[in-house]
């Protein structure tokens, strides 16, 4: 691993290893995106067979997905203001805006498992139909990667305390950017085919 | 939903499963006693258990794959010998379903699959010029994994019991409500452990080929290995994926009671036939490409000539990677979808022959007017193109939509995919062994014993897998455990079965020119490039030192160090210009996270789910200590010490 330095490029680029792990994080998400796509192409399969359970008219309820959506829109913005923070060497700010990055991120995921756990009382569990084992199989995919993304988020946190902006944690930090960037891709596809799709 | 018979967890009453058991608890038992006997366990954690270094993850990736071979072949060999007669009774209908599902699962899954991304480890990184993977510790990762996973595979038919509905897994046999034991829960979870870690080997390469190529080595200048195995790698990326979320699928079927693929609930059986050969199609792929770089390799070294073509044998791997997506439907034109997408569908697949076809032409030109030498990887490319061409002919048979309502399903399919699988898979991996082990180990397999192996196992392949075509035309139907003994195709398989005597003669011929060639290897000692080969990786010292390079090669163009070596190039090197060199260190986390995760996969097995909760928390804990325990430096190999290993192979002054 030659440690070839280009001094003139943004910390996170700067070694030739920070370099690859970029790369190979954005060959990771071209899989995540042929992995949400197929769930998305079960919905499309499965999404109209109720089997005599609840329709998505019956149990979604839109103003709690608006507030989920606002949240999670929110938090990729405030996650780019933590690159702009590493950008600009400020390590106070960058921490400031991660931890408001994952609150919402914590905001968003409380209200998806009160999301459930209202599902579930109105009688739609994964076990009633094709269509709700298929939605709670995309929703919970990326409910479970934005529970990920909080878990390592809140470890990279302790890491830039410990040892400050430096090739790697910067690495380590845009790389995390990219991910939660991504998943808030996924949730505006899930917003616009689950639930808007759903309630037409 | 859970009906697991606590009581008989281990399997008992089949004499054939105690057998193999008992095999297995006294092949452990040996082992553990001769590691202590000869204290050797310190040496098995410090070199191999905790190495990231992809020679030795390349080779452990091969012991696997071996390993997994025997076991499929006896399964095979059972197979052959219950259909050798009719209404033979060696095997019971349930333990023949067995038997044919964990073949076909193992071979593909967890013999081919190691042993290809074993050789890519060892040799992609030399041909490109680089020191290591871009990701060693992640490649350690995708390795225990995978051993997690085919563990896991393994010891299912005598813990819980062996899944049973084929290595297709197709709904609804394969779900709770016809197969309402542990055994198939087994295959998705098992598959999909190993799964994770070969989207991880296929990141893994695919950004070691983008970054880390050596000064002038533009992507038109890989040799044809390199570039099989990135078109490879990206074929993994795009297909795995739809099969980690079926396996899902499946799995919260039979575990969790969801209704994806169940006849109930609004389920549709044939969804999973869809996503199965949307990853499983590209799949086989994935197992050709490497396949066809081997023998480009090979075909081009023991010609003496430069391969021919090579712009069109790479855009030819393209096209196929393309055209592997596409043609997905071939695999269950009876689904009743109609003439219309059967007809796209045959079309896409018929197209397959025509890059295929221009990369066979290509072998035999770059023979044309060569210099051959009939060594044995040589022997083994040659067997191939014949072989592979005979799978291939009856592949587009296959293809043609009106036609395939007839063969479908029948021995006519088996005799077609192990002429591809095997004629061309296993050929190409055994020319392969020949061919590198020198670089690997620093001495040559025996040829005299190559040949038995060679012409045992060829014969035999003939005789078992020829028969089957016209069996198959006779009306043979696949995963019959017997017939009647009226069939007109009876003493095809009697044949047939003969041939796999042969093909196990063969196998034991290859193991005992290892073991052989092993004992004598002072003798078959050669020196860094015993074949008079093409490309980087014969450019250092055999075996290759765990540095790769001293210095890195530059490159000017295709098969740069043959024409260095015609020009009478001097490779000697001076002390001063060695700098010290970078290693990553050694980490026992990957084997570890291999332990945790093959525990996971057994609790899921066993619907257990607090403990499997507790232990995938161990996982991403695994993870986390990872990501905080990454700022390791890693280590430098002194110049010194590098000078002493160049001397094996070169004047360093």
């Amino acid at each position: 691993m030659a440690l070839k330095d280009h001094t003139n490029k943004p910390l996170e680029y700067q070694t030739l290893q920070s370099q690859m792990n970029i790369l190979g994080f954005w060959i990771f998400i071209g899989a995540e995106i042929v992995l949400f796509g197929t769930l998305f192409a079960i919905y499309g399969v499965l999404g109209n067979r109720y089997a005599g359970g609840p329709t998505p008219q019956d149990i979604f309820v839109i103003r709690d997905v608006v507030i989920q959506t606002l949240l999670l829109l929110t938090s990729s913005f405030t996650v780019g203001i933590v690159i702009w923070a590493m950008r600009n060497n400020n390590l106070k700010t960058l921490i400031f805006w991660q931890i408001i990055t994952l609150l919402l991120g914590i905001g968003f995921l409380v209200m998806e498992i009160n999301e459930f756990i209202h599902y579930v009382n109105a009688g739609a569990t994964l076990q009633t139909s094709a269509f709700l084992s298929s939605m709670y199989a995309l929703l919970g995919m990326h409910g479970a990667h934005v529970t990920l993304g909080i878990g390592w988020g809140t470890g990279l946190i302790f890491q830039l305390l410990k040892r400050g902006i430096t090739r790697e944690t910067a690495t380590k930090t845009h790389i995390f950017s990219l991910y939660w960037h991504f998943l808030d891709v996924v949730w505006i596809f899930v917003f616009t085919f689950v639930y808007l799709g759903g309630l037409v | 939903m859970v009906d697991i018979k606590w009581d008989r967890i281990i399997v008992t009453g089949e004499p054939l499963i105690t057998m193999a058991m008992i095999t297995m608890i006294l092949t452990v038992l040996g082992v553990v006693i001769a590691l202590t006997y000869f204290k050797k366990w310190k040496w098995l954690w410090r070199e191999w258990l905790t190495t990231v270094d992809h020679k030795r993850i390349g080779i452990m990736y091969i012991i696997l794959g071996l390993v997994m071979f025997v076991r499929g072949g006896i399964d095979a060999l059972m197979m052959r010998a219950q259909t050798a007669v009719p209404e033979n009774t060696f095997l019971s209908a349930q333990h023949y379903a067995e038997v044919f599902t964990t073949h076909g699962t193992i071979m593909i899954l967890f013999m081919a699959m190691p042993v290809l991304i074993g050789l890519m480890n060892i040799v992609m990184p030399l041909q490109i010029g680089a020191r290591d993977v871009a990701f060693p510790h992640m490649n350690a990762i995708s390795f225990w994994l995978t051993t997690a996973g085919a563990l896991l595979f393994n010891i299912s038919f005598i813990v819980g019991g062996s899944p049973d509905a084929g290595w297709t897994m197709y709904f609804p046999l394969a779900g709770k409500e016809f197969s309402p034991g542990v055994g198939n829960t087994y295959y998705f979870v098992a598959v999909q452990i190993a799964g994770f870690g070969t989207l991880m080997s296929a990141i893994n390469f695919t950004v070691t080929i983008m970054k880390m190529r050596t000064k002038g080595m533009t992507l038109f200048r890989m040799p044809m290995f390199t570039w099989t195995t990135l078109i490879s790698s990206l074929i993994m990326i795009i297909a795995f994926p739809v099969f980690t979320i079926a396996l899902l699928a499946a799995t919260l079927d039979r575990v969790y009671g969801a209704h994806f693929f169940t006849l109930s609930g609004g389920g549709l059986d044939m969804l999973w036939n869809n996503l199965f050969w949307i990853w499983a199609h590209p799949e086989v792929y994935i197992v050709i490409l490497p396949a066809f770089g081997m023998i480009s390799e090979v075909v081009a070294t023991f010609s003496k000539k430069k391969l021919f073509g090579y712009h069109s044998m790479v855009w030819a791997i393209i096209v196929i990677s393309v055209l592997s997506m596409i043609v997905w439907v071939h695999h269950f034109y009876t689904m009743g979808v109609g003439p219309v997408v059967n007809s796209i569908f045959s079309i896409t697949t018929l197209l397959v022959a025509v890059p295929t076809g221009i990369k066979m032409f290509n072998w035999l030109f770059t023979m044309r007017k060569g210099r051959i030498q009939f060594t044995v990887p040589m022997m083994w490319a040659l067997a191939f193109i014949p072989t592979f061409l005979i799978g291939g002919v009856t592949g587009v048979m296959l293809g043609m939509a009106a036609a395939d309502f007839h063969y479908h399903n029948t021995m006519f399919l088996i005799a077609h995919f192990h002429y591809t699988l095997v004629g061309g898979v296993v050929y190409a991996v055994f020319a392969a062994f020949g061919y590198w082990w020198p670089k690997v180990f620093g001495f040559r397999l025996s040829e005299k014993i190559g040949k038995w192996h060679f012409w045992l196992f060829n014969i035999g392949f003939n005789v078992t897998f020829f028969p089957m075509f016209f069996a198959g035309l006779d009306g043979a139907v696949r995963r019959a455990y017997t017939y009647s003994p009226d069939a007109s195709y009876a003493p095809l398989m009697f044949i047939s079965f003969i041939g796999t005597l042969f093909i196990a003669a063969g196998v034991i011929a290859f193991v005992w020119n290892v073991i052989w060639s092993i004992k004598n290897r002072e003798k078959l000692a050669c020196g860094h490039d015993p074949w008079d080969a093409r490309t980087l990786e014969w450019a250092t010292a055999s075996p290759v030192p765990e540095y790769n390079f001293a210095i890195l090669p530059e490159v000017d163009q295709i098969d740069s160090y043959w024409y260095a070596k015609k020009r009478n190039e001097n490779f000697a090197l001076k002390k001063e210009d060695i700098k010290p060199i970078h290693l990553p260190n050694n980490s026992g986390q990957p084997f570890i996270m291999g332990i945790i995760m093959f525990f996971a996969g057994l609790f899921f097995v066993f619907e257990l789910h607090i403990p499997a909760f507790i232990a995938s928390g161990c996982f991403f804990f695994m993870m986390l200590l990872r990501s905080f325990t990454s700022y390791d430096e890693g280590r430098y190999v002194n110049p010194e010490e590098v000078a002493k290993k160049e001397t094996s192979w070169r004047e360093v002054s």
